[in-house]
């Protein structure tokens, strides 16, 4: 059996990160991908906008995970590609794990582990579209996979459902190779995406984007070849003078990621309904001692950078762990706040400066985030605006609170003037 | 006075662009990329594009390149229809040139991937 210090399951932004720092951290390291090639989901984002924070460049998705994969090979990081984990247990050796790969059934034991598995896509089963099974009905990520890893186009005319970011940058890609998007449709009042998305994807190519508007049927036998659409209330009920039937061959879904967590579940990780991902501490360790997450299976993100950042972090600490107690505290949130992450806090950590990341519940203008301790204002940052769609990150240290087990934490979203 | 979002960087400012036909005046950009990017919109609009070309290796049937720097953005279909005449015979690193000089632009478009590299 392979023993290592940490294992790290995900080759893409989050899991590279990871495995580069927890090396780096003095730790053996271990990174173990489903696929041939490293670098998860950005092999296939070709579009550029990933590094702007990290690195001050506009890069593609590739050159984003081709900077991290030299690093990865630098550090002479071991990676296991084309294995696939089945099984994860908690022994008293340490962390139990078992693959399968080209070589068959394979086990590895860990000290620590860190979970970069991404997120997944919301399919057509998991949003309410009545009418026949034709084939065209796909996920954004899947005709983006179609396009830009294996040179298909999968629609000659199509409608998106959703207005993600992916959604978004395959309107545009597709109207680049030929293909006619005759809109984009979100049930919401406000754009799931990120506002120069909206901007650059569809304004810059005529494409129309209709708010408070769904899909209610698809129709065609073999191939997609109309759906009805319809405007919706507040309560996104349809209202039923608005149905018109658009005609198109596919329907591409943007409408949902969510945090993948199997693994983490099925050992009785902790998880968030906010988030969907793990609740977390301070340094990423979930409610399993020893086991971190990051990047999007500890929550969506919207920019790489960040993935990269929540990698770094769980990857670090992962290395230096140590077995020791726990004594944690929740981190409050109140009005306005969408979620929170870290969502607890270990007082028993020796360095409290914490990497915040949280999302407001709606848009709001001129805002601020506040920080209560029993009561007490501690901490106040004003934003101008605060989106949905646009996470924010503040770095705060809690050491010099003072925190008790007792102490009462929280975090909310107010109108009040800036300070 | 016409309202602009700033596609620069994900802050995406709302900026408010006042042109007069002699000077143009941008207010509510955080940084002065975004001033760049009105004065660009007012009078030269260019534009990032990120596509593939075609390769002859059936492990990585395309391979996903960009412009080198931005171009016109009246030009973008001209340039797709350039990179869409390519298919790369020889494997190419990431950052190599597919097309030097597209269509007299001054930018080439270039390899985004070392697929080509890491698997020949």
């Amino acid at each position: 059996m392979t023993n290592t210090d940490v294992i790290v399951i995900g080759g893409g932004p989050a899991g590279l990160a990871a495995a580069i720092a927890a090396k780096k951290a003095g730790a053996e390291v271990l990174l173990i991908e489903r696929e041939a090639r490293l670098g998860g989901i950005l092999k296939q984002c070709i579009h550029d906008g990933f590094g702007l924070v990290r690195f001050g460049e506009k890069l593609s998705g590739p050159e984003y995970a081709e900077r991290f994969i030299q690093k990865f090979d630098e550090a002479n990081i071991e990676a296991l590609t084309l294995t696939f984990v089945t099984k994860i247990e908690k022994t008293p050796e340490g962390i139990r794990l078992t693959a399968v790969n080209r070589n068959g059934v394979v086990q590895l034991l860990s000290k620590a582990l860190v979970l970069a598995t991404g997120c997944r896509e919301r399919t057509a089963k998991q949003i309410f579209i009545h009418g026949t099974r034709p084939s065209g009905i796909f996920t954004a990520g899947t005709a983006q996979h179609f396009i830009n890893l294996l040179g298909q186009m999968p629609t000659k005319k199509c409608v998106i459902l959703g207005s993600g970011d992916i959604g978004l940058i395959m309107a545009r890609r597709i109207t680049l190779e030929g293909g006619k998007v005759v809109g984009v449709y979100e049930a919401k009042s406000t754009p799931s995406g990120l506002t120069r998305n909206i901007y650059q994807c569809l304004y810059d190519y005529d494409i129309p984007l209709y708010l408070s508007k769904t899909v209610t049927r698809v129709f065609g036998d073999d191939r997609l070849a109309a759906v009805e659409v319809c405007s919706v209330d507040e309560n996104m009920r349809p209202i039923e003078e608005t149905f018109e039937i658009v005609e198109c061959d596919s329907l591409i879904l943007s409408v949902g990621l969510i945090p993948e967590n199997e693994l983490a579940e099925n050992l009785g990780v902790e998880l968030d309904p906010r988030t969907k991902g793990p609740v977390c501490d301070e340094h990423l360790m979930t409610s399993v001692d020893g086991v971190f997450s990051c990047g999007n299976a500890l929550h969506v993100n919207d920019l790489v950078d960040y993935v990269s950042e929540s990698g770094e972090c769980a990857g670090k600490a992962a290395a230096n762990f140590l077995r020791r107690e726990r004594t944690e505290i929740e981190l409050i949130i109140g009005k306005n706040v969408q979620y929170l992450i870290p969502q607890r806090l270990d007082l028993n950590a020796e360095d409290l400066k914490t990497v915040l990341y949280f999302r407001s519940r709606e848009v709001l203008q001129k805002n601020s985030l506040i920080l209560t301790v029993d009561g007490c204002d501690v901490y106040r940052k004003w934003f101008s605006v605060l989106r949905p769609p646009e996470m924010e990150r503040v770095e705060f240290d809690f050491g010099p609170l003072g925190l008790t087990p007792q102490s009462q934490v929280y975090f909310r979203i107010e109108e009040v003037e800036r300070t | 006075m016409k309202e602009l979002v700033c596609i620069v960087c994900p802050n995406g400012c709302v900026m408010t662009v006042n042109s007069d036909g002699q000077s143009i005046t941008v207010t509510g950009n955080k940084c002065p990329k975004g001033e760049q990017f009105a004065y660009a919109e007012e009078t030269n609009p260019t534009r990032t594009i990120c596509s593939t070309v075609k390769t002859a290796f059936p492990y990585a049937p395309v391979l996903p390149v960009r412009v080198s720097a931005e171009i016109p953005k009246n030009r973008i279909f001209d340039v797709m229809c350039e990179i869409n005449k390519v298919v790369l015979r020889q494997p190419i690193a990431c950052g190599d040139a597919v097309i030097t000089n597209v269509l007299s632009l001054g930018v080439d478009i270039i390899a985004t991937s070392n697929i080509l590299k890491q698997s020949s």
